[in-house]
């Protein structure tokens, strides 16, 4: 096989190998580009990263002032830790509906049901989430105030549905390729031993297609933690330890969004939310590559 | 479950089809069909492909009904009873079990592929599962090959190994019928012959239905073999007549012996 496909480049006419370059090229410049973003936010914020930030403090500190006078603090904690519990909340929401609709598509629903259940997802997923943002401003905020008796529906609550409804679409796409992914005979042999089709789901499909449903929930994280707009938006953009799902909240990338139209370029304020955007793209990346060695790990055990 | 009676005249029927007819959409798999399956013996069931041999096993437990579009007309009688009455399918498939062409281990441990239709009949206790994991291998010819790596994935097994962990595991509901579907495709010769071995202790126990792509394989097993053909009963008879110079059809003379298929 190999020396045929060697053989076949030395004789390739002159077109194909024009066409053959594009496509590298093509292919090399997207990892440039992924390359250089990480260098030029890696740039900005490096001066104050290792000169002068105090990075155990701003991992630790929950005041966040970045433009006092006399008491200027870069304590991203509470950012933090507001990215990461309207996250978390997000998924406790998104993953059960994301996982059952999943397998309800895929096990339990009709040819013609499917079809329009994916056109719903789709739609879903094609709002913007400025749109996002609006709902929560509007809808949810009134919603909450009147179900909780909240004095404010600007909460951790509102960005949690939210980032649930917009990651859903993309836990329901990727779990439903996982389970269809499952052979069939692996179904007909369950049920030959006398299993409901639920003891299927759970006993057989589950367990077989488990990485795949992890890189799901992982890549509906990732959606999450990096979703600016409609977190800006809807969960009152305060600085605050959250305490329960009615705290007002505010996340690293509304703070960058917020802020940097208004610091001065390269001043403190400025790199420090560079190294915001460091911190960001290191907790994406990471949940990334765990989703794809889960990905790699569906691959090899089929 | 119901244990086996040993106290069966040989003549009893298990099995009553009768005129049954399946079709997928328009296209017809069995046209009328009639045979009875007696107590304790080895129906041997050869025939060429597509001749609708796996559409009888599947009409018999009943998974046919995850096909879309298909029809299914006559009787089929389990012990008297009409499986197109039964309520709890599930109960019904667990009376029968069922060995399908390519093994399919569950991506389940051995374990657990044995353990699988007990669980999903609510048996939950330790000891007793253990106990019917250890039988099944064992009757299955497979216990001293994996008796110390039973949480080893079933997949990673030889293809031999696998398909007598199927079989195995058909066996782990104490079915009363056993159903096997050209069980020796995926398996090397050796091991053909200890699952043939196996099938005829079995043979005490309960009443083995086995579809054959090797047609020696009915002479040396089966007591009574049908001869398919195009969604056809050709021929039912006992194994001796089957293979004899003068079956009652030409084209069952002319399979057995080689002239097509
Ligand atoms: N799922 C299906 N959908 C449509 N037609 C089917 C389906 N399964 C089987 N058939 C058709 O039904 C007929 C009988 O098929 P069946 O699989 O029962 O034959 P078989 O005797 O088991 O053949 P083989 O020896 O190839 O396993 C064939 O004509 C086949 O094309
Ligand atoms: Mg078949």
């Amino acid at each position: 096989m190999n020396i045929l496909r060697k053989k076949s480049t030395a004789h390739l006419p002159f077109s194909e190998t024009v066409i053959e370059l594009f496509i590298r090229l093509c292919g090399i410049s997207s990892i440039l580009f992924v390359f250089g973003i990480f260098f030029f936010v890696f740039r900005e914020g490096a001066g104050f990263l290792f000169g002068g930030l105090d990075v155990g403090q701003f991992l630790t500190n929950v005041e966040w002032q970045p433009t006092s006078l006399n008491n200027k603090r870069y304590g991203a904690l509470a950012l933090i830790v507001g990215t990461f519990s309207v996250t978390l909340l997000a998924m406790c929401i998104a993953v059960p509906f994301g996982l059952g609709a999943a397998i309800f598509v895929s096990e339990f629903c009709s040819p013609k049901l499917r079809e329009t259940f994916k056109i719903i997802i789709e739609l879903l997923a094609a709002i913007p989430s400025v749109v996002w943002g609006f709902i929560g401003l509007t809808v949810m905020n009134q919603l909450i105030i009147t179900v909780f008796n909240a004095p404010i529906g600007l909460t951790m609550l509102n960005g949690s549905i939210l980032l649930a409804l917009m990651s859903v679409p993309i836990i329901v796409s990727i779990a439903e390729d996982a389970l269809k992914a499952v052979p069939d005979s692996y179904r007909e042999a369950a049920e030959a031993l006398g299993a409901t089709r639920w003891q299927v789901v759970y006993r057989v499909l589950l367990p077989a297609a488990k990485n795949g449903l992890l890189a799901a929930v992982l890549l509906g994280a990732a959606r999450s933690i990096g979703e600016t707009m409609a977190v800006l938006m809807a969960t009152g953009h305060s600085v605050n330890m959250p305490s329960s799902p009615l705290s007002w909240i505010r996340t690293l990338t509304a703070t960058i969004a917020a802020e940097l139209g208004e610091v001065a370029r390269g001043g403190e304020h400025y790199q420090v939310l560079f190294i915001i955007g460091i911190l960001l793209f290191t907790i994406t990346f990471v949940v990334n590559l765990i989703a794809d060695l889960a990905i790699k790990g569906i691959r090899q055990e089929s | 479950m119901n244990s086996n009676n040993q106290n069966g005249s040989q003549n009893s029927a298990v099995i009553e089809v009768t005129d049954l007819k399946v079709r997928y959409g328009d296209k017809s798999a069995l046209n009328g069909v009639s045979f009875d399956v007696y107590q304790n013996e080895i129906l041997g069931i050869i025939g060429p492909v597509q001749s609708g041999k796996t559409t009888l096993l599947k009409v018999i437990n009943r998974t046919l009904e995850f096909t879309p579009n298909t029809t299914v007309e006559g009787s089929v009688k389990l012990n008297g009873e009409d499986i197109s009455t039964i309520s709890d399918v599930y109960g019904l498939r667990r009376r029968i079990g069922m060995v399908q062409p390519l093994p399919v281990g569950l991506p389940l441990s051995i374990y657990d592929n044995v353990a699988f239709a007990p669980r999903t009949a609510g048996i939950r206790s330790k000891s007793e599962l253990d106990e019917i994991v250890e039988r099944c291998l064992q009757q299955a010819a497979l216990w001293e090959e994996v008796k110390d790596r039973l949480k080893a994935l079933g997949t990673k097994l030889s293809g031999g190994q696998q398909q007598r962990l199927t079989i195995a595991r058909a066996l782990s509901h104490q079915p009363d019928i056993l159903c096997l579907d050209e069980f020796s495709i995926a398996v090397d010769p050796v091991t053909t012959m200890r699952i043939e071995e196996v099938l005829k202790t079995l043979r005490t126990k309960m009443t083995i239905l086995l579809v054959t792509n090797l047609v020696q394989q009915a002479k040396r097993l089966a007591n009574r073999t049908a001869f398919f053909l195009n969604g056809d009963l050709i021929e039912i008879d006992t194994t001796d007549v089957i293979f004899s110079e003068n079956p009652s059809e030409q084209a069952t003379y002319d399979y057995v012996n080689g002239a097509f298929g």
